[in-house]
């Protein structure tokens, strides 16, 4: 089900026109307002109408985390306080929170692509939409209660915890939609599972999970507890919040970006150089419509893939592959940029479980060596030499097949590798550099 | 017909060996045969023990990774030519050797050794109908 079947469907030659109007704009409007961003472009050496083609993009500098933090709280919003309606700020593990505004028609904007991200996953007038996104200074409530709202589906703003009264609302309501995160959603089936409630006696068809990162295994595993269909969805504050991305009910195969309000790019993290379509790396995003909180080539620190390939859904829309990591995990090994997660799809596909792994990188006479220690377990453990050996020399050869990276796999015993607080630690870098 | 035999994942380090044999110590378990398979990074201890579940059980406890495999035990004749013959014998309908250690305990006047087939059962098929003589699970646990 298609929201805005006009924008979602625009043949690319439109879309690109659009994208370049609207990038066009938003580089002359930040450079007028903004005196963050008319630095960085002065440093740039952009000028005015510098922007002729969409490839004109990657000549304009990033924003990063740390820009966002060193103009705390106001220093990049592109309007004067009287204009803006909506302050939202993300938590901030480290330091100081970032801080991000909406003018009353960016609040009608994200309104429109959460109606969309709904849409994807099939909301229509009648539905009723349990929101478990935590309300607050956190975008993710707020920001699906206005796009359930514009649908006109009936909202319960439930909010985060307290599972039994959210299983007793779901039963009473009749609750057809869930929007939580996709851990909070099998919190909830495990829930059920001990107060006796049969989740196919309820009516939810559909969830939409997001605002953190999660597996196809999950995926497979909330569905399967919950009998509903699970999408992924995607979005942060720095570029609106959630409305970002969606999958759709079609393909479940990739996050439609809806790309006529966002560019978006994947770079070589290391190097910053743009990459082609379908090249692993890291997403940045320029919102180009947002008129309170503009970024111009914002660093997610997230890794995806840009699929362009048509859907079966009929949106035109350019789709990101599933978020597979963090860049700050990356390695750089013999100039090939290496992220755990992919060694762990590896692991995975050739062992069937997630596997406890640790990645040593050391040089020797001036190269790199990476060794991945993989810890044996029942599983894939078998009594003759010939199984084991084949099974390490089967995870080098597909790491090298994926990579282009060769690696020796050393299998270790259960526990060997280093736990901290429960969780292992993945990389351990000994290159003095 | 078949023994059941623990085989334990080691990592090529100091002080391993004596960890496992430690742990079957203080249970109380006794080795009846044993045998290292090694490489330059990892290794495969196989043991027959006299009470194989409780082994497995606190080999488990303690942190390593345990398999249960079948094997059987021969009765070899202690004299030149007694293990050629058998092992002519399963060449000649080709059945596979996987690995084969010897037992410390003699049976009689017989060597007793362990063998691991890629064809445990035809193996032994092969081998009662050459009439050599194979040992039960309770006799060799027993030895």
């Amino acid at each position: 089900m298609i929201w805005n079947e006009e924008y979602e469907t625009l043949p690319r030659e439109a879309l690109d026109a659009l994208q370049l109007k609207r990038l066009r704009d938003l580089a002359d409007r930040v450079y007028g307002t903004v005196p963050f961003y008319r630095k960085k472009l002065d440093e740039a050496g952009y000028k005015a109408g510098d922007i002729r083609s969409l490839s004109d993009l990657s000549r304009l500098p990033f924003t990063t985390k740390t820009d966002l933090r060193d103009t705390y709280p106001f220093g990049l919003f592109a309007v004067p306080m009287e204009r803006v309606v909506r302050i939202h700020a993300s938590s901030g593990t480290t330091g100081k929170p970032t801080v991000v505004g909406y003018t009353r028609r960016d609040i009608d904007t994200w309104a429109e692509l959460m109606a969309r991200t709904l849409s994807c996953g099939g909301t229509t007038k009648g539905d009723v939409v349990h929101n478990a996104y935590g309300y607050g200074l956190f975008t993710g409530g707020l920001g699906a209660h206005y796009g359930a709202e514009r649908i006109g589906a009936a909202v319960i703003p439930v909010s985060g915890g307290n599972s039994k009264r959210q299983i007793l609302l779901m039963q009473d309501f009749g609750s057809t939609i869930l929007l939580s995160t996709p851990s909070y959603a099998l919190n909830l089936a495990e829930v059920m599972a001990e107060e006796g409630v049969d989740p196919s006696a309820l009516r939810l068809k559909c969830g939409l999970f997001g605002a953190e990162p999660w597996t196809e295994a999950m995926r497979r595993e909330i569905e399967k507890k919950l009998k509903i269909s699970a999408l992924d969805i995607y979005g942060l504050s720095e570029v609106i919040g959630p409305g970002v991305a969606s999958e759709c009910l079609e393909e479940k195969n990739g996050l439609h970006i809806f790309e006529d309000h966002f560019l978006a790019e994947i770079i070589d993290p290391a190097t910053g150089k743009a990459l082609p379509y379908g090249e692993a790396g890291e997403l940045v995003f320029t919102t180009v419509t947002k008129e309170a909180f503009p970024v111009i080539r914002y660093r997610t620190r997230d890794i995806s893939r840009l699929i362009p390939n048509p859907c079966s859904c009929g949106r035109t829309h350019v789709r990101m592959e599933r978020i597979s990591g963090r860049t700050d995990d990356m390695l750089i090994i013999r100039g090939v940029n290496v992220f755990p997660s992919q060694i762990e799809s590896v692991l995975i596909s050739v062992e069937g479980v997630e596997p406890h792994y640790q990645l040593i990188v050391t040089r020797e006479e001036s190269l790199d060596v990476l060794e991945v220690q993989v810890e044996v377990n029942e599983s894939i453990f078998t009594d003759e030499v010939k199984g084991l050996e084949g099974l390490a020399r089967r995870v080098e050869r597909d790491i090298k097949d994926l990579l282009g990276v060769s690696c020796k796999v050393k299998l270790v015993e259960p526990k060997s590798i280093q736990r901290s607080e429960g969780k292992a630690r993945r990389v351990i870098d000994k290159r003095k550099i | 017909m078949k023994v059941e035999q623990i085989s334990i994942f080691l990592e090529n380090k100091s002080g391993r060996l004596a960890e496992v044999t430690g742990v079957l110590a203080g249970a109380g378990v006794n080795i009846r045969a044993l045998s290292l398979a090694d490489t330059a990074d990892f290794g495969i201890l196989r043991l027959i023990v006299n009470r194989t579940d409780q082994a497995r059980q606190v080999l488990k406890e303690s942190g390593f990774t345990v398999a249960k495999t079948e094997v059987i035990a021969l009765e070899v004749p202690d004299a030149p030519g007694g293990l050629a013959r058998i092992l002519s014998t399963l060449d000649g309908v080709g059945i596979n050797v996987e690995y084969m250690y010897a037992f410390v305990q003699r049976s009689g006047d017989n060597a007793i050794i362990i063998f691991r087939f890629d064809e445990l059962d035809r193996a032994i098929e092969v081998l009662l109908g050459a009439g050599v003589r194979v040992l039960k699970g309770e006799e060799v646990y027993a030895l």
